[in-house]
């Protein structure tokens, strides 16, 4: 029989390989659902796996997924380096496109296109305003931050639904629930024709440079990570962890900002109640997948894009429920915990000696 | 001849990268005391815990009255009459102590009937114990009583007591051995197990002696000498520590009239502590742990910064509101008592744990220059013979020993104006400590003012120039080593130096 068994010392190869035997378990159980449902497994996987990359257009699409999920899980892994548990991502992300939906809708036809910066500023600062109130809570009253946080989402949630079903509501628009859509030079800029690719993607990837930079090379990023590590040994290197805590929480809720940011003066172009697509929530496996890494998570946020696509190529053509995206989701995070066992545990292989 | 209680044969148990025990043999006559003497890390734990059920061993055979058994677990341990008293006690703090002893016991009898056999026993074996006492309300000392009452009213054969006094005065020390000198006078056998070489000598008549997992003799402890009891033990004698008499210097460190309520429950309220340290001198602060040393050590470090600024002087400066940072600034260092996870983090490379109170190897903007941190970390590995294979192994990885070896070098080598270390050879193996405090005492004479906390008198008195005792939170006089006797330092340990008015509840004598 088997037998788990301790290893002196966390396997780093095993790190590595873990969430790619975890994504291959997620391909093998997907395999199994789909013959459950009746459905051609191969023309399944081919959904995930093959459709979303196969043209420049698919690509195009792949990315601008990928990037909202990317720049969230940065913040997030910076948070949850330092033990500080935000859960409520999805919120700060919507709160970070009402500021900047606000700021676009203040926009008319004689508007400068610098106006882009400040709606990009206004979702940082809305995203960090959400999450502020989450450190301020922690701090002054011991608030437990994973409840608050997630409770904020759908705070966040009932105040964007309040603006477009009342005050910021389209006059022209039929009484349906959205705001105008936003003057063309509220647009961030497109990267390249053609595509729906904006700058928001060499935005994220400078955002990867810095959080490594942060993390791995200054002293702050080491202050911050020790409290997570060890808070004992933070307090008596004399690191503060209140400190540690407003700033884990402002970054990532800054973070979720710009991205709510860049979703809504992006590819979506006005506010609607459908603005939170759940990135916020994913972002949180985007991190764990790629280990918390800024370079892990590059690999994580396109696989778990690919899953968004998929999902909805899975409703369109194969007539699978949309509740599917989520399985995916949720089959990748729980293969990864278990294989995450190995690497702090090694199979052992037992000959009879019970 | 009659045949051993217990005996042990060809004992081998293997963790990942150690050999816990190697081929152990070892035999336990009816009635007689018998010492498992070896260093920190030399296996005896894991034996003891092997005979006691909780650890299953990879080859050999345990034998119990002359037949092969197969100890399963505790339970059945104790079924057979194998009892065993922890290092670190198995109790409740909220329960009593009679609620305690009941819940290990035959579930069949009530509370009243166990209250009723525990205060029996207890005056059987002349130790006094509350049964209603609530066990947080209890010292250290009485908790053990309480452990050992419980492994006498199974009526064990054989008793396991796992280095019983590192947490006893001396005069507990004496209490304790009476009760054991009973016990084997009754006819049980006992399993010592220690590092105290005096202690094995007053109390046991054979000595089994471990050095790396294996056995390096057994002999009667009572015919041997300190030095071959060493020898056997760690192969070499420790060289002795050269003491110099210097005059101290100028004032470094100054505490006066601190108060500091406890922060935490079950916390030490401290009271009107006044001390001194200068250039130049080793200030040694004894003690049963649990008595207030730890609040000290985190308002001394500025971990707690609630006392009032002047309270607290560094250099002449008001410190008592400085955080720790702060504090290493005006050039004091700590070395703290838990290594893993206070000193030290633990998954964290040795390169990277520079970096919790060293600044050396950062550029502009707290950049991280990592050639040169990686060479500071060597440099420290190097000049404090840590033993491990780079600046990038991680701190978990390392033994208790080199971990203490290269904490205390960390800070050492910051050439501190007062350096602060809470037990500095703590699970530190003897060729380590011997090093440790010689590496104190090159600091003292290089002028530094050092204050050392320890619960080993015989380091104390190694080491110090002066010595504290603290009792309940509050400070005895300082007294110089030459005046300090053991009798002495265990009276005031217990509280009962002249002038205090507050008997230590926490330790009676």
């Amino acid at each position: 029989m088997f037998q788990l068994e301790a290893r002196p010392e966390a396997s780093k190869s095993w790190g590595f390989a873990s969430p790619v035997l975890a994504l291959a378990l997620t391909v093998l159980l997907g395999v199994v659902i789909f013959m459950a449902l009746d459905k051609d497994p191969v023309r399944g996987l081919q959904m995930f796996f093959w459709e979303p990359i196969k043209s420049a257009y698919a690509l195009g699409e792949l990315v601008v997924k990928a990037t909202p999920l990317l720049v969230i899980a940065l913040g997030l892994a910076i948070c949850y380096r330092s033990n500080v548990w935000n859960i409520g991502a999805e919120g700060q992300f919507v709160m970070g496109a009402v500021a900047a939906g606000g700021v676009a809708l203040l926009a008319d036809k004689e508007t400068s296109r610098w106006i882009v910066l400040a709606i990009v500023l206004a979702g940082v600062l809305g995203g960090m305003l959400w999450a502020g109130l989450v450190a301020l809570l922690r701090d002054k009253f011991n608030a437990n931050e994973i409840l608050v946080s997630l409770m904020l989402v759908y705070v966040a949630d009932m105040v964007l639904s309040y603006l477009v079903y009342g005050p910021w509501k389209d006059p022209a628009g039929y009484n349906f629930p959205q705001s105008k859509t936003f003057e063309s030079v509220t647009q961030i800029p497109r990267w390249m024709s053609g595509s729906r690719v904006n700058v928001g993607l060499p935005v994220a990837l400078v955002g990867v440079g810095l959080a490594w930079v942060f993390l791995f090379r200054t002293h702050a990023g080491f202050a911050q990570q020790v409290g997570g590590l060890a808070p004992a040994a933070a307090r008596y290197a004399g690191f503060s962890s209140r400190k540690a805590l407003w700033v884990a929480l402002l970054v990532s809720g800054g973070a979720a900002g710009l991205a709510g940011a860049l979703e809504v003066a992006g590819p979506i172009g006005q506010l609607t109640p459908y603005v939170p697509a759940g990135y916020g929530f994913a972002a949180i496996i985007v991190a764990y997948v790629g280990r918390l890494h800024p370079v892990g998570m590059v690999f994580s946020a396109v696989l778990m894009s690919m899953f968004y696509i998929g999902g909805e190529l899975a409703q369109s053509r194969l007539g699978l429920p949309k509740s599917i995206t989520g399985v995916f989701q949720g089959l990748l995070l729980f293969s990864l915990l278990a294989c995450d066992t190995l690497v702090a545990y090694r199979l052992r292989w037992l000959s009879g000696r019970a | 001849m009659t045949p051993p209680l217990l005996s042990l044969q060809g004992i081998t148990k293997r963790y990942p990268g150690v050999v816990a025990n190697q081929a152990v043999s070892l035999a336990v006559m009816p009635g007689q005391a018998h010492a498992v003497l070896g260093e920190n890390g030399a296996g005896k734990s894991t034996l003891m815990k092997i005979i006691y059920g909780a650890v299953k061993p990879d080859e050999g055979q345990v034998f119990f009255k002359g037949q092969p058994v197969s100890i399963r677990n505790p339970q059945e341990a104790r079924k057979l009459g194998i009892s065993m008293v922890f290092q670190h006690f198995s109790l409740f703090d909220t329960l009593t102590v009679a609620e305690n002893v009941w819940l290990g016991l035959d579930q069949s009898l009530s509370l009243a009937e166990v209250t009723r056999r525990l205060v029996a026993k207890a005056s059987e074996y002349g130790l006094d114990l509350q049964p209603e006492r609530p066990v947080h309300t209890l010292s250290v000392g009485e908790m053990q009583r309480v452990e050992i009452i419980r492994a006498l009213l199974s009526e064990p054969k054989l008793l396991i007591l796992d280095e019983p006094t590192s947490v006893l005065t001396p005069q507990s020390v004496e209490k304790l051995f009476l009760v054991l000198h009973k016990l084997v006078s009754q006819g049980c056998s006992i399993l010592y197990i220690s590092h105290k070489l005096h202690e094995i000598r007053a109390l046991c008549s054979a000595c089994t002696v471990l050095r790396s997992g294996q056995v390096t003799g057994v002999c009667d402890p009572r015919q041997e000498t300190n030095a071959s009891l060493s020898r056997l033990m760690i192969g070499a004698e420790p060289p002795p520590l050269a003491l110099t008499p210097h005059t101290p210097g100028a004032l470094v460190l100054s505490v006066r009239k601190l108060h500091l309520a406890a922060s935490e429950p079950f916390g030490v309220d401290l009271e009107n502590i006044s001390l001194q340290v200068r250039r130049g001198e080793v200030v040694g602060l004894a003690g049963v742990s649990g008595n207030g040393q730890r609040e000290l050590m985190w308002a001394l470090s500025g971990e707690d910064t609630r006392a009032e600024p002047a309270v607290i002087e560094m250099a002449g400066q008001p410190a008592g509101h400085l955080d720790p940072h702060a504090r290493r600034l005006l050039g004091l260092h700590f070395v703290p008592e838990e290594r893993l996870g206070r000193g030290a983090v633990p998954t964290l490379s040795l390169a990277h744990n520079l970096l919790l109170t060293r600044g050396e190897a950062l550029g502009a903007g707290g950049w991280i220059r990592m050639g040169a941190l990686a060479e500071q970390a060597r440099g420290i590995l190097a000049r404090f013979k840590v033993k491990a294979a780079g600046p990038s192994t991680t701190a978990r990885s390392l033994s208790g020993g080199n971990l203490q070896k290269f904490i205390v070098g960390r800070e050492i080598s910051a050439a501190p104006a007062v350096l602060i270390v809470s037990q500095p050879t703590w699970g530190v193996d003897v060729g380590a400590a011997a090093q440790i405090r010689a590496e104190i005492l090159a600091l003292r004479d290089a002028g530094c003012a050092v204050l050392v906390v320890s619960e080993e008198l015989d380091e104390l008195f190694e080491i110090s120039d002066r010595l504290h005792v603290m009792a309940k939170g509050r400070l005895s006089p300082s007294l110089p080593r030459a005046d300090a006797t053991v009798a002495l330092m265990g009276e005031w340990m217990s509280g009962l130096w002249p002038g205090n008015t507050v008997e230590a509840t926490h330790v009676p004598a």
